[in-house]
C-alpha cells in the first residue's frame, strides 16, 4: 500500500467548512487515479497533504506507513523526493533552457553532473523534446512546456507522480499527448495521481476515478466515466 | 556540484539585484568604518594613557621670592625644604620616586624644550621656580600626596599632571562614543537593508524556490544562496571599511599627525591589524544574522 487516508479532514482557520471531511482513501503502488470534482471539492488540499505542505487537521495521511502528520520538518524534502508534481501552469524558469529546467531539478538535491548529464537527456527523449533542449520556455508550444514540467518532475524517478490540472491550459488534441505521457510515466511502475475537470480525458482512459464533493468522497469507481459521475 | 550550483546561484543573485548589491556593500562599509574608527580612537585612548600614566608626575613647587601663597614667607628655607623632603620620602610605597628640580635645573630643561623658541629671552633664569618631582606608584594616588604636603610651610602649589590629561582624554573617548552611536545606527540601517534586500531576492525567486521545495531539496539549499549572497555583499563592504582603517593609520596618523605630534603615543600598526577581524566579524554576522531572520519570514509557502 502506497498512499492512505484514514479518517482524514482538513480544516482551514477562518473558513467555516473544511477542505476535507473524514476522509478514507487507499491508492496502490502502480495506480492511475483521477481526482475529480468541481472547484473547491477539496482536490488541491488532497495533494497539498500528500506533498506536506498541509498537515491533516484530523485523521492520518501516511505514505508506506509513515505518518506525514508525525514527520519531522528535516525530513519533508527525503518526502518530496520520492514525489514529482506537475501543475497547470508548468511553472518553469523562464530564463532557463529546457535541458537547464529538467537539470535545475536534479542540481537543487545535490545529484552530481554525471548523473545530470545522462539522466537529462534520458527523459527529454522519453517526453519527445530531445531536440528542443536548448530552447527557452517561452520559445515552445503549451503541450511543450508541459512535457517540460513532466520531464522535470520525473527526471529524479519518483515513486509518485502528482499531476494537478496538467491539461488545465491546453487544447483537446495536445492534452491527448499529455495523457499518453502520463500512461507511459505510470507504466514505469509510478503511482499518478492526477486531478482534473476534463471530461473528455477521463472518459477516454478509463482508469479509477476518485470524486470529490465539499470534502467528502461521493464516488471511487475503477474504470469509470465522467459521464456517470451524476453531477 | 552542489557547491558549483550553490556559488552560481550566488553570482545570478547578486548580479541581478545589483543595485540593492551595491547599496549593501556601501552601506555595510560606512557602518564599519565608524565602527573601526571608534575602536581605533579607544586603542588610541588606551595607548596615550598607557604612555603618559607612566610618566606622570606630581610636582610641588617650592616658594620663590615673589610667592604670594598663605605658606611662604619669601623663598623656601634649607629646613622647609629637607621637612617636604622627608615628608615626601616617607610616603612610600605611595611615592616611588623623589626628584629635586633646582631653579637652575628648571630653566636648564626649559631652555631644551623651547630650543630656538624666542620666548625664552623672555624668561630670567631665576623665574622659574624650584620644585620636587613625584612618581607615583599608581596615578591615582595623588590625593594622598597633595594633602600630605600642600599646606607645609615652603611649598607653594601642588600640580597633578594627570588632571590636564584627563581632560583631553575626556574628549577622546567622547568622540569615541559618538562614533560609536552613529556606527551602531549605521548598523541598523544596515540589518534594515539586508532584511529588506533578502526579502525582494526572496520575491523575485519565488519560482525557484518553490520548484525547489516542490522536488525535495533541502532548507539549507534552498536559503543558503541568500545568505551568502548577503555574506558577500558584507564581506566586500568590511573590505572597503577595512582599507579605510589601513589608509587612515598609513596617510593621516603616520603621514599627518605623527610627525606633528611627536610626543605623542600613536596606534600601532598592531592595534590597526586587531581592528580589521572585528570589522569583518560583526560585519558577517550582522548580515547573515539579518538575512536569516528575513528569509525565515518571507520564504514561506
Amino acid at each position: 500500500m502506497v498512499i492512505r487516508f484514514d479518517g482524514v479532514s482538513k480544516q482551514y482557520a477562518n473558513t467555516p467548512k473544511p477542505a476535507l471531511n473524514s476522509v478514507d482513501l487507499a491508492i496502490d503502488d502502480g495506480e492511475f487515479v483521477f481526482l475529480v470534482g468541481s472547484s473547491g471539492s477539496g482536490k488541491s488540499s488532497l495533494l497539498r497533504l500528500l506533498l506536506r505542505e498541509e498537515i491533516a487537521s484530523e485523521g492520518v495521511v501516511s505514505i508506506d506507513e509513515v505518518d506525514l502528520g508525525l514527520l519531522h520538518t528535516r525530513d519533508v524534502p527525503a518526502l518530496r523526493r520520492t514525489m514529482g508534481i506537475v501543475f497547470q501552469d508548468f511553472r518553469l524558469l523562464p530564463n532557463r533552457t529546457v535541458y537547464e529546467n529538467v537539470a535545475f531539478g536534479m542540481e537543487v538535491i545535490g545529484k552530481s553532473v554525471e548523473e545530470i548529464q545522462t539522466r537529462v537527456p534520458e527523459v527529454l527523449e522519453l517526453v519527445g523534446l530531445d531536440d528542443k533542449e536548448s530552447r527557452l520556455p517561452n520559445e515552445l508550444s503549451g503541450g511543450e512546456q508541459q512535457r517540460v514540467a513532466l520531464a522535470r518532475a520525473f527526471v529524479n524517478h519518483p515513486r509518485v507522480l502528482l499531476a494537478d490540472e496538467p491539461t488545465g491550459n491546453l487544447d483537446p488534441d495536445t492534452s491527448v499527448g499529455i495523457m499518453k505521457l502520463l500512461d507511459r510515466i505510470n507504466r514505469t511502475g509510478t503511482t499518478v495521481l492526477m486531478a482534473t475537470h476534463d471530461v473528455a480525458i477521463v472518459d477516454q482512459m478509463r482508469k479509477r476515478i476518485v470524486q470529490l464533493d465539499g470534502g467528502n468522497i461521493v464516488r471511487d469507481q475503477e474504470r469509470g466515466m465522467y459521464g456517470s459521475m451524476g453531477r | 556540484m552542489r557547491a558549483g550550483f550553490i556559488s552560481n546561484e550566488v553570482k545570478t543573485g547578486l548580479r541581478r539585484n545589483l543595485t540593492m548589491t551595491v547599496a549593501l556593500v556601501v552601506s555595510v562599509a560606512v557602518s564599519l568604518t565608524l565602527l573601526g574608527t571608534a575602536l581605533l580612537m579607544r586603542a588610541q585612548v588606551d595607548r596615550m594613557k598607557g604612555y603618559w600614566y607612566d610618566k606622570i608626575e606630581v610636582s610641588i613647587f617650592l616658594c620663590g621670592n615673589n610667592s604670594l601663597a598663605y605658606t611662604c614667607t619669601g623663598a623656601v628655607t634649607d629646613a622647609q625644604r629637607k621637612a617636604v623632603k622627608k615628608k615626601l620620602t616617607g610616603l612610600d610605597p605611595t611615592v616611588q620616586d623623589v626628584f629635586y628640580e633646582s631653579t637652575a635645573d628648571a630653566y636648564d630643561r626649559f631652555k631644551t624644550q623651547f630650543k630656538g623658541s624666542a620666548i625664552i629671552s623672555s624668561i630670567e633664569p631665576d623665574a622659574l621656580p624650584e620644585s620636587f618631582r613625584v612618581k607615583l606608584d599608581n596615578p591615582a594616588n595623588f590625593d594622598q600626596v597633595a594633602e600630605a604636603v600642600q599646606s607645609m610651610q615652603g611649598v607653594e602649589s601642588v600640580q597633578d599632571q594627570r588632571k590636564l590629561l584627563d581632560r583631553f582624554f575626556q574628549i577622546l573617548t567622547g568622540l569615541q562614543s559618538f562614533a560609536m552611536a552613529v556606527a551602531m545606527a549605521m548598523l541598523l540601517v544596515t540589518i534594515l537593508l539586508v532584511v529588506n534586500t533578502v526579502r525582494v531576492a526572496a520575491f523575485a525567486r519565488r519560482r525557484e524556490t518553490s520548484i525547489m521545495r516542490s522536488v525535495g531539496a533541502s532548507n539549507m539549499t534552498i536559503r543558503l544562496p541568500f545568505i551568502l549572497e548577503a555574506g558577500v555583499a558584507a564581506a566586500g563592504g568590511a573590505a572597503l571599511a577595512s582599507t579605510t582603517m589601513i589608509l587612515i593609520k598609513q596617510f593621516l596618523i603616520d603621514g599627518k599627525l605623527a610627525p606633528q605630534w611627536s610626543v605623542i603615543a600613536w596606534v600601532t600598526w598592531q592595534d590597526v591589524l586587531w581592528i580589521v577581524p572585528w570589522i569583518f566579524i560583526v560585519g558577517l554576522s550582522t548580515a547573515v544574522g539579518a538575512a536569516s531572520v528575513s528569509l525565515s519570514r518571507y520564504l514561506r509557502g
